[in-house]
């Protein structure tokens, strides 16, 4: 019951939150309709990150115990990280196309998310050149952590460093937002919902794994 | 301390043997050179060209020699006695080691050849190798910790070039760089930015690599 609840809730936030991205929230001054990319670019990006976090913790877990179940869960959030950094260059790419002129101009935003997205099918190539489950859940838990220091200089210092065109409302270096009351209530419903549906769509993959190698030590 | 030097020697003198790793890497970086100075002629390419063409060479020849250190240990089954002679840290350490001296006889090698078949000029040559310095400390702390990695699956040859390449794309951008900026003496004062970048980019990839070969060395 609890759970429809929350699907039926969830439905209604992003609904309004998409309604309210279109009709609600005033344009950015000076700024054309295609702003509005704002609501949904953002929030995928904000996810990519926290997909990839996610699996480097689990990653750092299975390290730890050793136990297969982690490196299953750091799959499920490799694979919805991917799927978000594919809608969130996407999303930005058609942004670049408006106010920039092109779909891609290897812009230091758009190279960094390029090579996550390398980082994270090599993953998945190196998952598939090993055999043993648990060698495989080890080594591919290590690429994944070698990885994921290098994101932050991919993310936050190239961009910082070699001048972007990328606008940075949330994460700027004055660590202030510049947005008005109403656009900012609209980002954060965004921010919230797309959020709240990722951990939805991260606890059914989740359970899926777990009954799934539930079975299979059964039949061992 | 001691361990590390026997297993970088022991290396060393495999190498010597052999040439195996350093004949590849040598060979393939000679190979691109004389391509690149043949498709583009001596003065026709800009600084901008010159810059991204020394690195790529530089970190693709890397990609064909890096990885023997460790796959060599796998396929003549040495790695198990490795093991019992050294502690994990002092074999990354010592094969650390052999792989940045292996990519400093390689610049030593071609640098001079690409200043004379390029006709390339830098302004400040103790930064131009001080950018080169800091950059292998990287290409070896990443490229030696992927072939820990790939020596234990298979398909190693072509799944070393697909794992290092976006680890290790950071120095490759920041290389590019900051060679652009030594070469046009005016934007010499930003470098130094640069140069911290990747001081700090191998930094990090060195630590990580400690901290986490021990999983890869017992696996």
């Amino acid at each position: 019951m609890l759970k429809l609840i929350f699907k039926i809730f969830l439905f209604l936030w992003l609904s309004a939150v998409i309604i309210g991205a279109f009709l609600y929230a005033p344009l950015a001054k000076g700024l054309g309709e295609y702003t509005r990319v704002l609501y949904f670019h953002v929030p995928m990006a904000w996810i990519t990150v926290v997909a990839f976090l996610m699996s480097a913790i689990f990653s750092i877990f299975y390290l730890w115990q050793k136990n297969l179940i982690f490196d299953h869960y750091a799959v499920v959030s490799n694979q919805f990280g991917i799927l978000f950094s594919l809608l969130a260059t996407i999303t930005g790419s058609i942004w670049a196309k408006v106010s920039w002129g092109a779909f891609w101009n290897w812009d230091p935003r758009e190279t960094s998310i390029f090579i996550l997205l390398l980082i994270y099918l090599a993953y998945f190539a190196l998952r598939s050149a090993i055999e043993l489950p648990d060698r495989r859940a080890a080594l591919s838990a290590v690429y994944s952590l070698l990885a994921f220091v290098t994101v932050p200089f991919l993310i936050f210092i190239i961009p910082r460093v070699y001048s972007s065109l990328h606008p940075d409302p949330l994460i700027n270096t004055e660590a202030k937002i510049q947005m008005d009351g109403r656009m900012l209530l609209v980002f954060m419903g965004a921010l919230a919902g797309f959020s709240a549906f990722y951990l939805w769509m991260f606890t059914i993959n989740k359970n899926i794994v777990q009954l799934r190698s539930q079975f299979e030590e059964k039949e061992f | 301390m001691h361990k590390i030097w026997f297993v970088f020697r022991k290396d060393l003198l495999q190498e010597f043997n052999t040439r195996y790793a350093f004949n590849s890497i040598l060979l393939f970086a000679l190979i691109t050179l004389t391509a690149v100075s043949f498709a583009i002629g001596t003065y026709s390419a800009s600084d901008e060209v010159k810059a991204a063409l020394l690195w790529i060479i530089l970190f693709f020849s890397a990609m064909s020699g890096l990885s023997h250190i460790f796959v060599k240990e796998e396929e003549t089954h040495t790695a198990d006695t490795l093991k019992l002679l050294a502690q994990p840290y002092q074999v990354f350490a010592g094969k650390l080691l052999f792989n940045f001296f292996l990519l400093i006889v390689l610049e030593l090698i071609i640098i001079p050849l690409f200043f004379v078949l390029m006709n390339f000029e830098v302004d400040s040559l103790p930064l131009f190798l001080l950018i080169l310095l800091l950059g292998s400390f990287g290409l070896a702390g990443g490229g030696t910790m992927v072939a820990a990695i790939i020596s234990k699956a298979s398909a190693k040859g072509a799944l070393f070039t697909v794992l290092s390449f976006p680890i290790l794309l950071p120095v490759l951008i920041i290389g590019i760089d900051a060679t652009k900026m030594v070469i046009q003496p005016e934007n010499s004062a930003s470098v130094y930015l640069s140069l911290q970048t990747l001081f700090a980019f191998g930094m990090v990839i060195n630590t990580v690599s400690f901290l986490l070969f021990d999983f890869v060395w017992k696996e």
